[in-house]
């Protein structure tokens, strides 16, 4: 048991904190690869919690795929520049203070539910997670919504290159 | 990992409020970007929480789609960024404010 | 006697044209009259009234075959609840007999005045207004007809107010003629306002009636009220003196004879038609209809009867001093209508109806001799104005009697007509006067010494001041040129003169001592009549008292003639009596001081006063209007304006201000938009978790 939350913890902490530095830090490369970390803790957290597909996918996709999107992105545009305008000044404190309630409500919301008390000791189906499972599942009850992102993958797709085309015809 | 469901989704709670502070506090674009990426794996965690301890494979299936979703927001999120940069020169999302009251 | 053995010849069914005639008479005028000549509406007019009169005698005649009650239904008009007033004519010997005096009188009379009028509109110069008058004359003899035939109450209320009408019609004839331009017209509202006192007291008398006896038919109410006697107690009294005012009012009698004296500003026909021989004497007329009520109260006859005695002598007085050759028979009607009602307050009503026949003929034989005069004396002064070329003396009055005199010579018919008249009124015998006043001064002696002492004073006065007239008009010598110019009256005046003439003589006839067949006649209508016998002391007396009047007239006016600019031999033995009965003792005078000044005093205050100043300017102008211009005014501006513009305005405002102040929501930054999201979510978050 306490072999558990020590993981937890331990896993938790890493998580909390780059992702603290990553909001805190001035250098949106460093920011980038925190986030990078953070999502890597979050995919142990997935093995963990017995989805070891997801995992994998999160690792592929997130931290591989759209963090090195957000990384070319960054490269093309230069790093952080110095603030310009002098910002709102109510912003910050209120955000800080919202935030504060935002975590005290959803605590609240959380031991309202006797659910949160149980722990995650149960027996679980053979396979549970795996890529088998998944593809059941995701082939035969979510064949509609499979489809339909594969569409929507199309579209970004296009969209991202629409939208990054320069207007050929201007110089001249 | 015999923790209390209560556990995982407190720390999604902390992670998702961290999110939302970054989205609100930063004034760059990117950032404010990654921020809404953390929202969501917070929200995903919770999902492979509950997926876990109700031991019904939607929660993942679902987890599964908000990634592959993720990804075609940020592709088309980062195109547009891009592009505004080409034009103003800033991505300091507090520049475009033109549309005020 | 063979007209009334015609087998089923019923006269009365002719009866409704007694009314019917004159009426149609006034129409044929009104509608073609300006197209036909003078002459031929004056034939119209006298033919309709003549033609009346014949349907009169008719009526006699049916009558002597049965000689009770005729009615004649002609329309019915009111029924309401237990109101039941039918146009119905009453044919009785009592009607018949003023049916037969009004029209024989008035058709010579429309004779008359054809020749008259047609002289008196040149003179006015409105010869257009000529057929005015026949219509206006037919219209009254309709009207009197109807007072006449009536048989009830209300129905002769209808022909009381038509007479009173066609007399101011005809006194007002020259409207814009007289004392000022407007004297005529005043006179003519003179007569209508103090007729409209005894019209007060006709109609009281007729709701007691009514309200007493359930009815308002003459037979069904003296039926009633004989059954009724004393059981209805002081009513009868009151219904009588009301009665009285009304017989006050149209007769002249004392205190509401004024009108009668200005009525003569009317032409001369009229004087003697309505103002002698006719409407004055509707209020005797309603006495002898009345008799049973006024017998069931003996003190309002007493009254009736006092109040006739007193006026006659009074009347009397004023005559003496008059000059206005008008205004001497003017009060003499006075008095002789006084003769009449004292009469039948007496119970005398056989002698007051034969007087009242008989006065008719001669006053009117005066009247319209004193028209002949009058226009004898204008002709003259027209040829002189039109002949030496000097244009007379300022304001020459053709009706003074100093400007007469020695018109026996220059108009003899005229001269012997009136004479006969004056003896007449006098009451010489054997003038129809004389038996007629007689008869009254019979009735008097037995009935009422105190009546009978004034009564017999009157008549000697009576025959005073006729004497005085006659000598001052008729002999000496002419005391104006204009009478030394005057001429005889052409042939259409001077005959219905000597008509009227020959009645006064034979005209006591109607009612000779001992034939007494007037009495007879009217006892079918009247029931307790008595037929004095002729006391030659009383006759003695009259007669005696009558020449030593004119004896003592000739002394003054007849021995030696008034001359030229003389003053009148009675000034100075008398002194200031005479200058009183100049004045007519000043009764106009105290009435006005009395009554009309007080009266246009309070109708000014009123006016202006309460009318004007205070209705109109405080009530209207400040009050109403001003409350209601203030109050609309504060409404509009102090609070439509202020108070819902206000809020309104405010409303506005308030959401500019708003609206100001929500757009600074709209910072154009998306951080804070983001914010906003956070806020809700938080909101929305914590109610769903709290619930």
């Amino acid at each position: 048991m306490t072999g558990d939350w020590l993981i937890f913890a331990a896993l938790a902490l890493i998580a909390v904190i780059s992702a603290v530095m990553m909001i805190t830090s001035r250098n949106t490369v460093y920011s980038a690869l925190f986030l990078v970390l953070d999502f890597t803790a979050i995919a142990v957290f997935y093995l963990l919690l017995q989805a070891p597909f997801i995992a994998m996918v999160q690792i592929t996709v997130y931290a591989g795929a759209i963090m090195v999107l957000f990384l070319f992105v960054i490269m093309l545009l230069g790093v952080e520049q110095a603030a310009t305008s002098p910002g709102l000044p109510l912003q910050a404190p209120v955000a800080i203070v919202l935030a504060f309630a935002l975590v005290i409500l959803l605590g609240y919301g959380l031991l309202q539910q006797g659910d949160g008390q149980g722990g995650l000791a149960a027996v679980l189906a053979e396979g549970f997670g795996s890529p088998i499972a998944i593809g059941d599942l995701l082939f035969e009850s979510y064949l509609i919504p499979f489809e339909a992102t594969s569409v929507l993958l199309l579209v970004a797709i296009i969209g991202a290159i629409f939208l990054t085309a320069r207007a050929r015809r201007q110089a001249g | 990992m015999n923790v209390p469901l209560g556990a995982v989704i407190g720390l999604s709670a902390v992670l998702f409020t961290l999110g939302v502070v970054g989205v609100l506090v930063r004034r760059n674009a990117i950032v404010i970007f990654m921020s809404i990426e953390l929202m969501l794996n917070a929200a995903n965690l919770a999902f492979i929480g509950f997926a876990r301890s109700l031991q019904d494979l939607s929660g993942q299936i679902f987890v599964f789609f908000v990634i592959a979703v993720a990804a075609a927001e940020v592709a088309v999120g980062l195109a547009l960024i891009v592009a505004i940069y080409r034009t103003r020169l800033s991505i300091d999302v507090d520049e475009v404010a033109s549309l005020h009251g | 006697m063979f007209l009334t053995q015609a087998a089923g010849a019923d006269w009365f069914a002719l009866a409704p044209w007694i009314i019917g005639l004159p009426i149609l008479g006034l129409l044929i005028n009104i509608l073609i009259g300006h197209r036909l000549g003078e002459r031929a509406i004056g034939a119209i007019a006298s033919g309709a009234v003549g033609l009346a009169f014949v349907v009169a005698v008719f009526q006699y005649l049916g009558l002597q075959a049965e000689p009770e009650v005729a009615s004649v239904l002609v329309a019915e008009w009111i029924r309401i609840g237990q109101l039941d007033v039918a146009w119905s004519l009453n044919i009785d010997s009592l009607s018949v007999t003023m049916m037969l005096m009004v029209t024989g009188v008035s058709a010579l009379i429309h004779v008359y005045a054809i020749g008259y009028m047609h002289d008196d509109v040149r003179f006015q110069g409105d010869p257009g207004r000529f057929r005015r008058f026949f219509v206006y004359f037919n219209l009254f003899v309709a009207a009197m007809m109807i007072l006449v035939t009536a048989d009830n109450y209300l129905m002769m209320f209808v022909g009381w107010e038509g007479v009173g009408l066609c007399s101011f019609l005809l006194i007002s004839f020259w409207f814009e003629k007289g004392a000022d331009g407007i004297g005529n017209a005043m006179a003519g509202k003179k007569a209508f306002i103090v007729n409209r006192i005894g019209d007060f007291g006709f109609l009281i008398a007729m709701f007691l009636v009514f309200w007493t006896y359930g009815s308002l038919q003459f037979e069904e109410v003296f039926h009633r009220a004989e059954e009724m006697g004393d059981a209805a107690g002081g009513v009868v009294s009151l219904i009588t003196l009301f009665l009285l005012l009304g017989v006050v009012g149209k007769s002249a009698q004392l205190p509401l004879f004024v009108w009668l004296p200005d009525a003569m500003a009317g032409p001369t026909p009229v004087s003697a038609l309505i103002h002698a021989a006719t409407m004055v004497t509707a209020g005797i007329y309603l006495v002898a209809r009345n008799h049973v009520l006024f017998e069931l109260a003996p003190a309002s006859a007493t009254t009736v009867a006092l109040v006739g005695a007193v006026t006659a002598l009074f009347a009397a007085t004023i005559a003496v001093g008059q000059f206005d050759i008008k205004r001497v028979l003017a009060y003499s009607t006075i008095s002789q209508l006084g003769f009449m009602v004292a009469a039948v307050g007496l119970g005398a009503y056989v002698a007051g109806m034969f007087h009242l026949v008989t006065h008719a003929f001669f006053k009117a034989l005066l009247f319209l001799g004193s028209g002949s005069v009058i226009q004898g004396i204008e002709h003259g002064h027209h040829n002189l104005q039109h002949s030496d070329g000097h244009h007379g003396n300022g304001h020459f009055d053709p009706q003074d009697m100093r400007n007469m005199g020695g018109l026996r010579q220059r108009m003899p018919v005229t001269f012997w007509v009136y004479l006969v008249g004056a003896l007449a009124l006098a009451g010489i015998p054997p003038l129809a006067g004389f038996f007629s006043k007689d008869e009254i001064l019979l009735d008097a002696s037995l009935e009422n010494t105190a009546v009978y002492g004034l009564l017999t004073a009157a008549a000697f006065l009576t025959a005073f001041y006729m004497g005085r007239q006659v000598w001052m008009v008729f002999f000496g010598q002419p005391r104006s040129e204009a009478a030394g110019q005057a001429h005889e009256s052409p042939r259409l005046m001077t005959v219905p003169l000597m008509a009227l003439a020959g009645l006064a003589v034979v005209g006591g006839a109607i009612n000779w001592p001992g034939v007494h067949w007037l009495t007879d006649w009217l006892e079918h209508t009247i029931e307790h009549v008595h037929a004095a016998e002729l006391s030659p002391q009383v006759a003695g007396i009259s007669t005696g008292l009558a020449l030593v009047a004119i004896a003592i007239a000739w002394l003054f006016y007849g021995r030696r003639p008034m001359m030229e600019g003389q003053p009148d031999p009675l000034r100075r033995p008398l002194g200031p009596v005479f200058r009183a009965l100049e004045n007519k003792w000043w009764v106009d005078e105290l009435y006005a001081a009395v009554f009309i000044r007080p009266y246009q005093r309070l109708a000014r205050w009123l006016a202006d006063t309460v009318d004007w100043a205070f209705w109109h300017d405080w009530f209207h102008d400040r009050v109403l209007a001003g409350g209601f211009l203030g109050g609309t005014g504060w409404l509009a501006w102090g609070f439509d304006l202020p108070v819902i513009d206000g809020l309104v305005n405010r409303l506005a405002e308030g959401l500019r201000g708003a609206a100001g102040r929500l757009g600074r929501l709209q910072t154009g930054y998306v951080r804070n938009y983001a914010l906003t999201l956070f806020v809700g979510t938080i909101l929305v978050l914590s109610y769903l978790l709290m619930r």
